[in-house]
């Protein structure tokens, strides 16, 4: 073997070997839910199963309601998603392409927004969703996230590398500016949108605190409470069952992560690599 | 609108700028939903956490008579306050440090010039699919005394079982454990970006200057990296300071409170048990704001001068 063949064998072991400790957690997670609760309680631990089965998946539906659960959370990520990809939109519209004044202070107070940690301002947002009768509603786990600074910033970043011809253009052809957004803008920033459309989706549906707060039926919890809620039915008797149901919770997100990668990078990356 | 440029010039030259009043009227209507949502679920709640922070509740958390300071007293005077906010600082150092470090080192791997690498950089992004939820319900299968993956592999290489979670001494370090696998499939990406931004023709120049191994690394490499480094580290402390699910999933705040962090306590004074001490928790998050304010502050100011921006 060349020296180049040697080297290149080398860096595919290393490779594998770090991506096998990375996947550690799903791989066992996987095997984990095929197991029999016996088979999984054995010491020293069993790492795949001897008969895979199915049985985990469909007892672990029968005991909470994650198809309704994984429903809530679908529909609570999808408007959310949709309501800051139109606000976000809108707003990054003004600050890349209207002149008002205070412009740039009130673009400081989108920013400023990204600065306030959720949890300090948990107890005065739980109340209003108290006082308003919403706690165990679809609004309750969505109002509170329609807008988001960080997507202002990210469109509006994007919209600024559109040249401002373009925008005069519209105004001496008189379209409007709904219509200049729609019809031209927005077909020309599908890799922001896409980007950003993922990260909301994703931030949303993997949402903990807040969701645990403001809801107190299994039938009106999201995913994530449901995961977290197995081991409470079960207890740690049966780890089989709850890795069952932690594998149908992951399904979305990793196709997500797997398929949409490109574009996450350039979600994620908007703020890294500016400068 | 049209543009003026020496009316333009000479209205900015007095700093005093013409708007269009229809422009603004236009760019205020476009502004205007992203205002109203952050008004009723950021600044007005900002503002009524100081309102609640400084009245007492009575027990039903509605906020009874004004006490003034006597919250943050109360705070300040329990020793509860000071080990919250050591034990926040030990796990975002626990968290962070490692992220990066372990981040930094595999996205190098991963920029090995091999066929396929594209599919290893796919697949250590994993832990990016995992909430925070999935992954702690996972790990706490990893985390069990008695049957868990982890004292199987002590037992492996004949070292004793540790009590992970159940002994104050660990659970802190386990959390943080959990923290670190989760958090590291988002640094992985972004370090990726981050090196694959770096121009080949700097390289090149280098080599031709004789730079090799960890000289490039050392003087190449890593300044190159620093913006993407610096931008990890903002993020990533924030996110590990205001940790919630993980802990509430793992250990409760618990062994005998070891890893009630700042905000696990502000959780457990205004909802755990019953519990609806919204006036103190309120002074609590205004602690934790301050901190995140500060902390962020410092490593813009003492950190993003070394960072190297081209």
């Amino acid at each position: 073997m060349t020296a180049v063949g040697l080297r290149a064998t080398a860096a595919y072991a290393g490779l594998a070997a770090l991506a096998f400790v990375m996947l550690f957690p799903l791989l066992y997670a996987v095997s984990g839910s095929l197991m029999t609760t016996q088979e999984i309680s054995t010491y020293p631990p069993a790492f795949l199963p001897l008969h895979p089965r199915l049985d985990n998946f469909r007892d672990v539906l029968h005991a909470l309601p994650l198809p309704r659960q994984f429903l809530n959370s679908l529909i609570v990520a999808a408007c959310v998603t949709a309501g800051q990809l139109v606000t976000s939109v809108l707003s990054a519209y003004a600050f890349a392409f209207l002149r008002m004044p205070f412009r740039n202070f009130v673009f400081g107070v989108f920013l400023a927004t990204m600065m306030v940690p959720w949890e300090a301002i948990l107890i005065p947002n739980y109340l209003t969703i108290a006082d308003n009768h919403l706690i165990n509603t679809y609004p309750a786990l969505i109002l509170p996230f329609l807008a988001a600074g960080f997507g202002t910033f990210l469109l509006r970043q994007f919209f600024l590398t559109f040249p401002r011809d373009l925008y005069e253009a519209a105004q001496v052809d008189g379209l409007g500016h709904l219509r200049f957004l729609w019809l031209i803008l927005v077909p020309l920033s599908r890799p922001a949108l896409a980007a950003l459309a993922i990260w909301s989706f994703l931030s949303a549906w993997n949402q903990f605190l807040w969701p645990l707060l403001v809801v107190s039926q299994d039938q009106m919890d999201t995913l994530q409470i449901g995961i977290s809620r197995l081991q409470d039915v079960e207890a740690a008797t049966a780890p089989n069952f709850i890795l069952a149901g932690t594998v149908l919770a992951l399904i979305p997100t990793l196709l997500l992560i797997y398929f949409g990668q490109r574009h996450i990078v350039r979600g994620l990356t908007a703020g890294a690599l500016k400068g | 609108m049209r543009r003026q440029p020496l009316v333009g010039a000479l209205s900015r030259a007095t700093g005093r700028e013409r708007y269009s009043a229809r422009e603004t009227a236009t760019a205020a209507a476009f502004m205007a939903p992203s205002l109203l949502l952050f008004t009723v679920w950021i600044f007005y709640p900002l503002g009524r956490s100081v309102y609640l922070s400084l009245h007492g509740n009575d027990l039903f958390g509605r906020p009874a008579r004004f006490v003034g300071g006597a919250q943050f007293q109360e705070l300040f005077a329990s020793p509860s306050l000071r080990e919250a906010i050591v034990r926040t600082a030990a796990f975002t150092v626990l968290t962070v440090v490692p992220g990066l470090v372990l981040g930094t080192l595999i996205a190098l791997a991963l920029q090995a010039p091999i066929r396929g690498i594209g599919v290893f950089r796919t697949l250590l992004a994993t832990p990016f699919a995992f909430s925070v939820a999935t992954a702690s319900v996972i790990f706490q299968i990893f985390f069990n005394p008695g049957v868990g993956v982890f004292n199987a592999i002590l037992g492996l290489i004949h070292l004793h079982p540790v009590g992970w979670l159940t002994n104050p001494a660990t659970a802190l370090p386990s959390v943080a454990l959990a923290s670190v696998w989760l958090q590291l499939g988002y640094n992985v990406l972004v370090l990726s970006a981050g090196l694959q931004g770096i121009p080949a023709e700097i390289y090149e120049a280098a080599r031709l200057d004789g730079a090799r191994g960890l000289t490039m690394a050392r003087r190449i490499t890593l300044p190159m990296l620093t913006p993407t480094l610096f931008f990890l580290l903002v993020v990533s402390t924030v996110v590990a300071i205001q940790s919630f699910g993980q802990i509430h999933i793992l250990t409760r705040g618990g062994p005998a409170g070891a890893t009630t962090t700042l905000v696990y306590s502000l959780y457990l004074n205004a909802f755990a048990f019953g519990s609806t001490n919204y006036g103190l928790a309120s002074a609590q998050a205004l602690v934790l704001f301050a901190i995140v304010v500060v902390v962020t502050a410092l490593q813009f100011g003492f950190l993003e001068r070394r960072v190297f921006y081209r």
